[in-house]
């Protein structure tokens, strides 16, 4: 309750990276996720042929590739912090860009992914399986879209010089949430596409 | 009081704790015919005192609101209201409207009401909560746009804060999503959403807007607490609750027709939305506990604490009991239900509207607070009232969870009018503690009319009323 009571930008304490209440959004979603897994796991262990079947259809190289993109995309904004501590401004919007970028490319590739199975007919009452996939997939891929508009805001208040080496708070707010969107996609992928 | 046209908020709270007394009134009766069926019949028979006692909650929460919005826009937009005339026509506009509703539930059987009021033209009558004669769903919708254009011109003219603003989205939204309540199609499947989307979307949406600007507004007021930090704590608890809300609404799919991924949807989602209220329970006291000021309206501080906990109580754990899909499948429409939506509509939104009626009415009269005598007499108010529903909301579960088990949760279940008469005790003491409830709701009133005792006259204006200004 007391880290509650003083939160760093009123008080100055500096014990999370970023604004005291984008940590209250990230314990949300990560509870939504996890009550998601959950649910996903419990709702397996009573059907494990069926959600074994239709796991295989699932197109794990596309899905290798954007989480490869994703972890990319966290050490650019790792740069952008890191640069926006230095002072070096035009570098930190640059790593936003390329992490944006990489989210777009993700969300591109998850587009495609979700039209393959809209083709063959595949909706939300299809199976309990494509359900949970369905769901959690375009759950996450709206985080992303979330996370890209969150990075293109800082990007945008850095250009304008809005963030220093002294006040960089903002930044850290954002890249805060990205990793968010970076972690759950990463318990996300092998949990849905991999794990038999 | 600071600004001349927040005086129209008077009307509109007396109104609404007058409404409020009929409300709890119909209340006792019905709770007398959970156990003596034939009791007033046929002159008051339940359907139709049920009708009454839901109608008349949802219309003076309304007054409520309104009154509360002219007492704090003014302030908060530090201007004069737009047009305190109008709020002065559209308060006797919806007076009159509802007290012809309600005559006409009591005076008249609901199918010949439904005639008189030619609802067959644009039939929107027989939906539980809904059964306004369309004539009155328009008068309603007419008072709505008067009140939001009313309010918004003020606060688009003035200041603009994040209170005013939150405040001003929960009315626009309160207003557009009431429109659904005028699409009743054939098919029930179809009808069932429409209708939550008004139900749902104002209680576990927009209403959630306005009880947090309410609250946060009142705690500036009593702690003194910097704006800026009230105002983060806002954007995080209506950020959660209009996500949980919103797709939360999906636990009310899961037996109307809909898809079955509505079930996972539903209970996943709806089981996040304690969550902001846990988080307004934590704000309110955190906010108190770091108050710059002792503000002499000690009442006021404690319906707002109040509110905070109960909605949390209501709300949250009551709702969260039943909203799981496997759960509900057993709990659906028991009495586990009354149990959650008798806390709930208290601890959220009748609580919150006492709390500005009890911030405000003394600065509307002149006064800073009441009078010490008259503050202990409304203190006791608060803890008859909250305790009783408290008890009302113990033994509506006791009969509840008794209902499920001999009803449903069982190998041999038994037909309704007999568990009805093995859960009897359940509703004896109901309505008890409802007669207490009602000792607490006249203590209330009667704390406005004690005299004696020294009253605080405002003196200061650091952010308070003024006594120099009305």
């Amino acid at each position: 309750m007391e880290t509650v009571a003083n939160p760093p930008a009123a008080t100055g304490r500096q014990d999370l990276p970023g604004d005291f209440a984008i940590w209250i959004f990230i314990f949300a979603e990560l509870l939504v996720f996890g009550i998601f897994f959950l649910a996903y796991a419990f709702a397996r262990a009573g059907n494990v042929e069926l959600f074994n079947e239709y796991q295989q259809y699932l197109d794990r190289e596309t899905g290798a590739i954007n989480t490869l993109l994703l972890i990319t995309s966290s050490f650019f904004v790792v740069r952008a912090v890191n640069a926006i501590k230095r002072n070096a401004v035009a570098s930190c919007v640059r790593w936003l860009g390329f992490a944006v970028l990489s989210g777009a490319v993700f969300a591109g590739l998850k587009l495609t992914e979700f039209a393959a199975r809209h083709a063959d007919g595949i909706t939300l009452s299809t199976n309990t399986f494509y359900m949970f996939y369905l769901s959690l997939t375009f759950f996450h891929f709206m985080h992303v879209l979330m996370g890209m508009v969150i990075l293109t805001a800082v990007a945008v208040k850095a250009h304008r010089g809005d963030y220093s080496a002294a006040n960089h708070t903002g930044v850290e707010t954002g890249a805060s949430y990205w990793h968010m969107v970076d972690l759950v996609w990463i318990v996300l992928f092998p949990l849905v596409y991999v794990m038999h | 009081m600071k600004y001349q046209s927040q005086a129209v908020a008077k009307p509109y709270f007396i109104a609404a704790i007058g409404l409020f007394i009929g409300q709890i009134l119909f209340g006792l009766i019905m709770g007398m015919q959970y156990v003596a069926g034939d009791f007033l019949f046929p002159e008051i028979p339940f359907n139709v005192a049920r009708m009454v006692h839901t109608n008349l909650l949802i219309v003076w929460l309304l007054f409520g609101f309104m009154g509360a919005a002219y007492f704090l826009v003014p302030e908060e937009s530090e201007r004069e209201l737009h047009s305190p005339l109008l709020a002065k026509i559209l308060f006797w506009v919806f007076l009159v409207a509802g007290a012809l509703t309600v005559l006409g539930y009591l005076l008249v059987p609901y199918a010949r009401l439904a005639e008189l009021t030619m609802n067959d033209l644009l039939p929107t009558m027989g939906r539980e909560f809904l059964e306004q004669p369309t004539i009155t769903k328009i008068g309603i919708v007419i008072v709505a746009l008067g009140f939001v254009y009313n309010i918004g011109v003020t606060i688009l003219a003035g200041r603009k804060t994040v209170v005013s603003l939150v405040l001003l989205t929960g009315l626009v939204g309160l207003a557009v999503l009431f429109l659904f309540s005028f699409y009743n199609p054939v098919n029930v499947v179809n009808d069932k959403f429409y209708w939550w989307w008004v139900v749902h979307l104002w209680v576990e949406g927009v209403w959630e807007l306005i009880l947090a600007s309410i609250l946060a507004f009142v705690l500036i007021k009593v702690t003194g607490v910097d704006r800026e930090v009230i105002e983060k704590w806002m954007y995080v608890i209506i950020a959660m609750a209009l996500i949980s809300g919103l797709i939360g609404t999906g636990h009310h799919y899961f037996w109307i027709g809909a898809p079955e991924y509505w079930q996972w949807w539903g209970s996943i989602f709806s089981a996040l939305e304690p969550i902001p209220f846990f988080m307004m329970t934590v704000f309110a006291f955190n906010m108190v506990n770091r108050r710059r000021r002792e503000h002499p309206n000690k009442a006021a501080v404690l319906w707002a604490l109040g509110t905070a906990v109960m909605a949390f109580l209501g709300a949250g754990v009551w709702g969260f009991l039943h909203t799981l899909a496997p759960v509900n499948y057993y709990t659906h429409g028991s009495q586990l239900t009354a149990a959650h939506g008798h806390m709930a509509f208290y601890g959220a939104y009748v609580m919150i509207v006492l709390t500005i009626i009890s911030y405000s009415m003394p600065i509307l009269r002149g006064q800073k607070a009441g009078s010490p005598r008259a503050q202990k007499v409304e203190i006791w108010s608060f803890w008859l009232m909250t305790l009783s529903m408290v008890f009302i909301t113990l033994f509506l579960t006791g009969a509840g969870i008794q209902q499920i088990l001999l009803q449903r949760y069982t190998d041999n279940p038994l037909p309704f009018m007999v568990v009805q008469d093995k859960i009897e005790m359940f509703y004896w003491m109901r309505e008890g503690a409802g007669v207490v409830f009602l000792v607490g709701l006249i203590l209330y009133v009667s704390a406005f009319f004690v005299k004696g005792g020294e009253r605080e006259e405002i003196t200061d204006s650091s952010g308070m009323a003024s006594a120099t200004s009305s």
